[in-house]
């Protein structure tokens, strides 16, 4: 990190600024706690955990992009469908892609590729950089945030790997009479690693969602899935039902 | 119509709803399932708008999809078609019970806009397809998913509810301590699995 300094050019630069706040600033994962079906599910092994990130990182760059170039177009009232629209066939274009080209990582990853659509990522992002930010800044957006999405996802599957099946990657690393912990890669293993994290993070008092120190994001409702309780969402669901109704009125 | 499709019928529930629960082993859902469980009675009412909007939407992508786009040869566009009728559909569920049932929109009205979002709608849509289910099928099996989320996600809030007072380690507390539960609660779901 010493090389970063402040006073360094290429921090400066407000490009590479967005790919650093992706990876550092505002992971997606580590950070912000977006996204969470995807880290859950598709974290069983390293491999698994780079083809979902890369492909994440693909319709987010993709999404962020268009929607940055259209955004002087898109009347307000109606964004929401505007941004469904474009970034399911967005998913759609990378799910063909990757049917064509790499079967067999389509294969493993099955339903949780379409499921790209509603990963609060893309919708966070698109929301709340894309539909504001230049076509350039929002490229490297996109770049950083897919980026740190698919580190994070690195991390935890090869953690996840190693304890449960003594490989990364599919290479051995474990010593051979090494007794792998077959939980770790099932479903319970999956709350349980993301569980001791979290842990770790309010242990150590990191900055993250989950413990009121991490950056909120600028999703409609909050975006803050962890602490997302009936009143806080039933509040936002008042003020925007009272907003409606006010303009009716008017 | 013999017994071997009621026997298929059942199968394809007890699966859905337990098996290869939507929350604990297939990790959809996730964000409502951690966020809205606090306290039993507005997770049942998630429950139910989940069960009322899970059910029609598979009977309605199962049409689409059986009458409109397999015929066409548009398969591929099933993503696109599925996430815009989901939206739609949750926009217009929620207006017409606004209109004609007040009571009704008291109790599920809240957490009806959080349903366009939550993945289990569109995963139950898309399994139905990646299994070639016919629309009975795709309706038991988009019924008994949603009562699975239901099951797990009224057990979770039990579960919270009884943990409230209880004295966490500072680390644990809040969402940690959450997922340790949901941790527990997967491993005994897991035991389900050789039920069939």
């Amino acid at each position: 990190m010493n090389k970063l300094k402040p006073t360094n050019k290429l921090f400066k630069n407000r490009f590479f600024e967005r790919i650093s706040n992706g990876f550092f600033k505002e992971n997606p994962i580590f950070v912000l706690m977006l996204g969470m079906c995807p880290t859950l599910a598709v974290t069983t092994s390293a491999t698994n955990a780079i083809g979902m990130g890369l492909s994440t990182t693909a319709v987010l760059v993709l999404s962020n992009v268009i929607i940055a170039a259209l955004r002087t177009f898109i009347p307000d009232k109606v964004r929401m469908p505007y941004y469904i629209v474009v970034v399911a066939s967005m998913v759609t274009i990378v799910e063909l892609i990757l049917k064509a080209y790499l079967p067999s990582v389509n294969e493993s990853l099955g339903i949780y590729i379409p499921l790209i659509v509603v990963n609060c990522i893309i919708f966070g992002r698109v929301e709340a950089y894309a539909a504001k930010n230049s076509v350039g800044l929002s490229f490297f957006d996109g770049i950083g945030m897919g980026l740190g999405f698919t580190l994070a996802l690195f991390l935890i599957g090869s953690f996840r790997e190693v304890l449960g099946a003594g490989t990364i990657l599919g290479f051995q690393v474990m010593p051979k009479n090494y007794e792998p912990v077959s939980i770790f890669v099932q479903a319970p293993g999956a709350f349980l690693v993301v569980a001791m994290l979290t842990a770790l993070q309010n242990k150590l008092r990191l900055p993250s969602a989950t413990n009121g120190t991490g950056k909120k994001s600028a999703l409609a409702c909050g975006g803050d899935c962890a602490n997302c309780s009936d009143e806080t969402y039933a509040t936002y669901h008042e003020v925007e039902t009272s907003k409606q109704a006010k303009g009716k009125e008017d | 119509m013999s017994s071997g499709y009621f026997v298929n019928l059942l199968v394809i529930a007890i699966s859905a709803a337990f098996i290869n629960n939507v929350v604990l082993s297939q990790f959809l859902g996730i964000c409502s399932f951690l966020g809205i469980s606090n306290k039993i009675k507005t997770s049942t009412g998630m429950g139910f708008a989940v069960i009322f909007v899970i059910t029609l939407a598979s009977i309605i992508c199962s049409l689409i999809y059986d009458f409109i786009l397999f015929p066409l040869n548009l398969a591929y566009l099933n993503t696109i078609v599925f996430i815009v009728v989901i939206a739609a559909l949750v926009q217009f569920v929620e207006m017409i019970i606004k209109k004609y049932s007040p009571s009704l929109y008291d109790a599920l009205g809240v957490y009806l806009p959080l349903i366009t979002t939550n993945c289990a709608v569109l995963g139950v849509a898309l399994i139905n397809v990646d299994n070639n289910f016919d629309i009975v099928e795709s309706i038991v099996n988009g019924f008994a998913t949603a009562v699975g989320y239901t099951i797990a996600i009224v057990i979770l809030a039990g579960i919270r509810e009884r943990m409230e007072h209880n004295d966490i380690t500072i680390s644990f507390r809040g969402f940690p301590i959450t997922l340790i539960t949901a941790t527990l609660m997967a491993m005994a779901f897991y035991g389900f699995a050789g039920l069939i």
